[in-house]
């Protein structure tokens, strides 16, 4: 297994492999990750993780416990874990920085298991959410937005988080990181607990999003999701990056597959 | 919910499908005494049980798990699992600990955990575990109170390809003996497992028949399935 890294001298090497063309699709690279490290106390959740990626979609893959929603919180200032190294966003440095600057730099999060407030109305959620929102020049969203891209949220406007079902608090944790307009959406297995048509809906409504300019980096188990919406496919064992590959390689190979998700053990 | 009517026979596979929000996991919060309903009736195993608490039904060998995995953190994945066993079992303070019986309900721990691929944490707190690894932990601990009728909610959700298999293989090699109900967003999973579909939509039940007649049905694809299923 190939380690995974965006540097120069691994891309100047010129092979054939679709993974050595790691340099990002957009041009200019808006999110370049390096040398990351992450501990929750003594224990290293995350080791020497790097990569780089412009305005495209990204998905990382990997079986449970390997270190993928760590990752997540590193990049949004979420502590634990601690973390070190470097996450470079549009230039800025984001390891150190606080979660309310970092998505206020333009990082849309959904995070795994919703984290929504019981008490407050899907309604408020959302303007809360939006308030102070920057403009990143495609698209706005706005409440109204999501309550045409989640008619069910629509008509639960005035419910309390702790109403709502687990399908409905995804979708109010989707839109409520989609009306901060983000030029950056991080979401951690957003398909979780969706309907099937809500899904297919979701993945249509990512890829316009995607023309429109928005990047994606996605946390996903269901495959079909991950590889409908990314090209390429980071796949994390043990805390590390351990290869880079593509939707297309990904969905035709069953032992790929077996060998990145299945339940045997991994070889590091 | 409104006027739902779930018959479910000893040792069946039955899937609850429905659009978020339909009443699925309201109506498995009634069956096992969650939420007790404002009308109608619970029969299980052939007692009513609607006027019983939840530890009651538990104790007549209903086990489930939920979308959100409820775990205490700061026990092991063994111990945890160690627990569900001897707190169906037993209940009551014990002054003198059997060592052959602990011995036992050790042993079938273990045994839970490896059904479910989550032995290599055997001695790891549960708060330390991933989201993934919580729900391997909740399905495993319900199996180990060896219930007669087991209710799932969602629980491939979170787990990788690789596991999902194992979960499917889980559920389809389970003992015919044990009556499982099952939520599933996966139809992959769902319609392989179950023997029949309930399809609820807006608190009622609006379709029930075997997964081919689900899968031939207009309204599901609709309402659920979507365009993806229709192609197939």
């Amino acid at each position: 297994m190939r380690p995974c890294t965006t540097s120069t001298s691994d891309a100047a090497t010129g092979m054939s492999e679709p993974q050595a063309a790691a340099a990002p699709a957009g041009g200019a690279s808006l999110l370049e990750v390096a040398g990351l490290a992450a501990f929750y106390g003594g224990a290293r959740a995350l080791e020497d993780v790097s990569f780089t990626m412009g305005h495209e979609s990204i998905a990382i893959i990997g079986r449970n416990g390997m270190g993928k929603t760590t990752l997540c919180n590193a990049i949004m200032g979420i502590s634990p874990p601690r973390a070190s190294g470097s996450i470079r966003f549009e230039g800025h440095e984001l390891v150190g920085r606080q979660s309310h600057r970092i998505a206020r730099r333009g990082i849309g999060y959904v995070p795994q298991g919703r984290r929504l407030f019981p008490s407050l109305t899907v309604d408020q959620h959302l303007r809360i959410a939006s308030r102070g929102a920057s403009s990143n020049g495609t698209s706005e969203w706005t409440k109204e937005r999501v309550y045409d891209l989640f008619p069910r949220l629509g008509e639960r406007k005035r419910n309390g988080g702790a109403q709502l079902s687990g399908g409905e608090q995804q979708m109010l944790a989707i839109g409520r990181a989609l009306v901060t307009n983000p030029k950056i959406l991080v979401m951690d297995e957003p398909s979780e607990g969706l309907a099937p048509t809500v899904i297919e809906g979701l993945i249509e409504t990512f890829r316009l999003l995607e023309q429109e300019g928005l990047a994606i980096l996605l946390i996903e188990q269901n495959l079909g999701v991950a590889t409908a919406l990314a090209e390429r496919q980071l796949v994390m064992i043990g805390g590390r990056i351990a290869v880079e590959t593509t939707a297309t390689k990904l969905s035709q190979d069953p032992d790929l597959q077996r060998q990145y998700l299945g339940v045997e053990p991994l070889a590091h | 919910m409104d006027a739902v009517n779930l018959d479910v026979v000893h040792g069946e596979r039955r899937a609850i499908l429905g659009p978020n929000g339909a009443g699925k996991t309201t109506l498995f919060n009634v069956i096992c005494g969650d939420v007790t309903a404002s009308s109608g009736s619970v029969e299980l195993f052939g007692e009513d049980v609607t006027r019983r608490p939840a530890r009651y039904r538990a104790k007549l060998g209903l086990a489930r798990t939920y979308q959100q995995s409820r775990l205490f953190n700061g026990l092991t994945v063994e111990d945890s699992i160690y627990l569900s066993i001897v707190g169906v079992e037993g209940g009551r303070l014990r002054p003198v600990l059997l060592p052959g019986r602990d011995r036992a309900a050790r042993e079938r721990a273990r045994e839970a955990a490896r059904t479910v691929a989550i032995s290599h944490k055997l001695g790891a707190l549960v708060g330390s575990l991933s989201h993934g690894e919580h729900r391997q932990v909740a399905i495993a601990m319900a199996l180990a109170a060896e219930p007669k009728a087991l209710m799932l909610d969602e629980p491939a959700s979170g787990l990788s390809r690789g596991e999902r298999q194992l979960l499917t293989d889980l559920l389809v090699g389970l003992d015919r003996a044990i009556t499982l109900i099952l939520i599933e967003h996966d139809m992959d999973i769902a319609l392989r497992v179950a023997e029949r579909v309930t399809m609820m939509h807006d608190g009622r039940v609006i379709v029930e028949g075997t997964p081919a007649e689900i899968r031939a049905n207009e309204t599901v694809h609709d309402l659920y399935l979507g365009r993806g299923y229709r192609n197939e």
